[in-house]
């Protein structure tokens, strides 16, 4: 926790990069507050929770506040909403903000009304003193806020929070529940032209022919793009794109792509070429009281981000300057990749951020987004909308990488762990835009002079990536934690939500359980004795309390399982309990989670990302593959790439454990290692076998099965 | 080519030229500019472009123009009546039911189809009405209340 003696060293959260006060709002004479975040809208509610830091430092209604979205022209450059760190990094350096600007205009009405501060009583940004009074939207004007922030302005304490910590309705939902055009998929500009990309539907070397004939004749035709191997089409309407595009997808001639390992996870560990000690400790005594040792393997396979909409960007070119409205989680990083690919300066391109479909790490957003742009630059200054069809999205966008992962253990005969040892393989769990010399945007290596193909890399720990939450929060004498790194890359992998921490956690949390039934223990005691952190232990104790863990009660194909992690082991502490039912499949019936986000800003907030994530995580956990055919990726539609019905979702329970003293951290991604290995305990404690691969389908279990027998 | 085809769309006589496999959805959000029913997969698997079709939910993205020709249709934008809101949509902000809100409009209409079928259904029931419209942000429960509770109310 920062005292507030380090506060005041440096400027928290995303103040030390914009450190203009008039970078983060404006007051406006309507009465309205303007709130500009670089953080942006996916589907998770960041902005009302925002507003709802914005309204409470300055002490106005939330209706007040309106959310700018982000813009590389006017908004504070916050990198990439990822990481469940919008609240640390955007709700910090609001509170300040506007705990500034709050000061700012405090004395200008008091100066105003020739009253002392010390005099003023405030209501919703009307100011009184005696008999007079004036307001925050008379008192500002341009200068007012035209300084740095400053870090003196004095913080309101959570006792006094009257917004913060309430739940709020989400700003966005009355345009989504109405029909309303709201998202990126529904802007018109005037004279916009609707187009296509053109990708065989597995991976391709090179584009060594394509045929226009067939669909010049179409209505409304307009124009074929070819720049290289990139491919598109131009129409009038959005049926004629489609339908050029599908023609054009299989008259052209392809040249294949290389072959695709058989069996991934052992071609992953024969290709590692750098192998890390990211943890080591050493007790020899501790060692030497081993009286038992166990070793596991487990896998993960790719997971698709599986939007239901796929990706959208709308460009327009006028006058050697480009505009580009994206669903992009990080706007600023485009445009910079975007510069690189287009071979333009990047402050002729201003990226616009637009609500797209729920996203939950690197999509196909960014690489949409110069697909738009290439089309746009041969539209003759008229702007184009470009959405991905289905298969573009589960065929090119990244995919989360897959993991191999072993891990040995030594138990002494009281049952204590003397050794523990996790080894990982995967390839780099992020490959955005901005972070390398060449573009990150799948069509730049494709053009006549192509870039070429950044790898997949992994941010240092401790946030880690492929090796996020690798290190375990339990308290060994003896660990070793290695993460093999793999470059090479035969699926275009990138960040999804959690990163390695999914697989890391189904990993470390379902070794728990086989060690505690090793040493004959239930598996939460087991798991408290080797844990000190206090809030650890109380979200386990929490989610063992609601869901009545003692209480259980045998029964045929019945079984329950917990788990536990502290999100990158910084963030978010969650523990899950997951209740399953095996017939032919299994069935998750109910899932309890407890969940400790220091203070909370919006608690149905918080409950519904702990929700989704936990829902999310069970669809992963029992269904989910991206499949890998001889030369790409195979499952291109929803029954090739099925994800949890409606008929098949559990009812999740969420606790909340609510520390209004302790900063807040983001919820977005803290269910989804637990709930992973929560389901794969309980069919563990269902079947008495133990599945280590996912997803736990019907054939992963008949296969752990028959290898038990 | 293009052929001139005529329907009702939210209760209102349209008219619209253009060729007759265009997919209605195109013809929805394009030429008629209502924009609530949306892409999902083009392929009728996601559920994201329900539409109302005398009263049963279809998918517009491979419904092709044609077909409706004559025919009623109800979009998301035609569930209010007379400026007032849909009792499922009422329930859908009163249980704050979506995250990203994408896949909104479609249960929306699958659920509106289910209550006029069935005004009271059970949970299970919701569910497997449901089944055909796919969420990926994990907003299943909150939906299936949210429906649970327009029936509710409109049966008080």
């Amino acid at each position: 926790m920062n005292t507030v003696a380090d506060a005041r060293l440096r400027r928290p959260g995303s103040l030390e990069k914009n450190p203009r006060l008039s970078r983060w709002l404006w007051v406006n004479r309507d009465g309205t507050i303007s709130i500009f975040s670089g953080k942006v809208e996916i589907g998770q509610g960041i902005l009302t929770a925002l507003a709802q830091i914005a309204a409470e430092e300055l002490g106005v209604a939330l209706e007040r506040i309106h959310m700018v979205p982000a813009d590389t022209s006017r908004s504070p450059d916050e990198g990439v909403t990822s990481g469940s760190l919008s609240i640390q990094d955007s709700g910090t350096a609001l509170r300040q903000a506007c705990a500034q600007a709050l000061a700012l205009l405090l004395a200008r009405a008091a100066t105003r009304m020739g009253a002392s501060i010390a005099d003023l009583r405030v209501v919703d940004g009307t100011v009184h003193a005696g008999h007079r009074s004036t307001s925050f939207w008379e008192c500002s004007d341009e200068g007012l806020l035209d300084c740095d922030v400053d870090m003196e302005s004095p913080l309101k304490g959570p006792r006094d929070y009257h917004v913060v910590g309430q739940p709020a309705p989400r700003r966005d939902l009355p345009d989504k529940v109405f029909g309303r055009p709201r998202f990126l998929q529904d802007m018109v500009l005037p004279g916009m032209l609707y187009g296509r990309v053109v990708r065989p539907e597995h991976g391709f070397a090179k584009l060594v022919s394509v045929e226009g004939s067939k669909v010049e004749s179409m209505p409304g035709f307009v124009a074929i793009v070819r720049d290289g191997d990139f491919l598109g089409v131009l129409a009038e309407r959005e049926a004629t794109a489609v339908a050029a595009q599908r023609v054009l997808r299989s008259t052209a001639v392809w040249q294949k792509a290389e072959p695709l390992p058989r069996d991934i996870h052992l071609w992953l560990k024969e290709h590692a070429v750098d192998h890390r000690v990211i943890s080591e400790k050493s007790d020899a005594g501790a060692k030497r009281r081993a009286a038992k040792t166990l070793e596991a393997s487990y896998t993960k396979p790719y997971i698709s981000h599986a939007s239901i909409g796929p990706s959208c960007a709308l460009a327009f070119f006028e006058a050697g300057k480009l505009t580009v409205w994206s669903h992009s989680q990080g706007i600023f990083n485009l445009r910079a990749d975007l510069s690189k690919a287009l071979r333009m300066p990047a402050d002729a391109i201003v990226v616009r951020h637009a609500e797209g479909s729920g996203c939950y790490g690197h999509n196909g957003a960014d690489d949409v987004a110069l697909d738009a742009a290439l089309l746009a630059r041969a539209a003759g200054g008229r702007p184009v909308q470009l959405q991905w069809m289905r298969d573009d999205e589960f065929g090119w966008a990244p995919c989360g990488p897959a993991m191999a992962l072993t891990l040995r253990a030594a138990l002494d005969a009281e049952g204590n762990i003397t050794d523990w040892q996790h080894e990982l393989w995967s390839n780099g769990h992020s490959s955005r835009p901005g972070r390398s010399d060449h573009p990150a945007l799948l069509a730049a290596w494709h053009i006549a002079d192509p870039f070429s193909r950044p790898s997949a890399v992994n941010m240092p720990l401790p946030a880690g990536a492929a090796d996020r939450n690798a290190i375990p929060l339990y308290e060994f004498p003896n660990q070793r934690v290695v993460n093999h790194y793999v470059r090479e890359m035969p699926v275009r992998t990138s960040a999804l939500r959690s990163l390695g921490a999914y697989a890391n956690v189904f990993a470390i949390e379902s070794f728990m359980d086989e060690l505690a039934a090793a040493a004959q223990m239930d598996p939460i005691a087991f798991r408290l004795r080797h844990l000190k952190d206090p809030r650890g232990r109380a979200v386990i104790e929490s989610a063992a309390r609601r869901a009545d863990w003692n209480g259980w009660k045998s029964e045929e194909g019945r079984g329950h399982g917990l788990a536990f992690a502290k999100y990158k082991n910084l963030g978010a502490y969650c523990a899950v309990v997951a209740e399953v039912r095996i017939d032919h499949e299994v069935r998750v019936a109910r899932l309890v989670v407890a969940v400790d986000v220091g203070l909370v800003i919006n608690p149905d907030g918080v409950i519904n990302q702990i929700e989704g994530g936990a829902i999310q995580s069970t669809s992963w956990t029992l269904k989910e593959q991206v499949r890998l055919g001889s030369h790409g990726i195979a499952s291109l539609n929803w029954e090739d790439y099925p994800i949890l019905k409606f008929s098949e979702v559990p009812s999740v329970e969420v606790e909340l454990i609510d520390r209004p003293d302790l900063p807040a951290v983001g919820a977005g991604e803290a269910a989804q290692g637990p709930v992973a290995a929560a389901i794969a305990n309980a069919v563990a404690h269902a079947l008495g076998v133990r599945v280590r691969k996912l997803p736990l389908t019907h054939e992963r279990i008949v296969a752990a099965m028959d290898q038990a027998t | 080519m293009p052929e001139r085809f005529s329907f009702r769309v939210n209760g209102v006589a349209t008219e619209v030229v253009a060729s007759p496999d265009t997919p209605l959805l195109y013809v929805l959000r394009g030429d008629l500019g209502l924009k609530g029913s949306r892409f999902g997969c083009g392929s009728g698997q996601c559920g994201a472009c329900f539409v109302l079709l005398d009263n049963h939910a279809v998918t517009s993205c491979d419904t092709p123009l044609w077909s409706v020709a004559g025919k009623s249709l109800t979009t998301v934008e035609g569930l209010a009546k007379n400026g007032e809101q849909h009792p499922l949509q009422r329930a859908f902000i009163e249980e704050q039911a979506a995250q990203c809100g994408y896949c909104t409009s479609g249960i929306l209409i699958a659920a509106a189809a289910l209550l006029q079928s069935n005004p009271a259904p059970t949970e299970v029931e919701v569910r497997a009405a449901l089944d055909r419209n796919l969420c990926r942000c994990g907003s299943h429960n909150r939906v299936v209340r949210a429906v649970m509770r327009a029936a509710a109310e409109a049966a008080s």
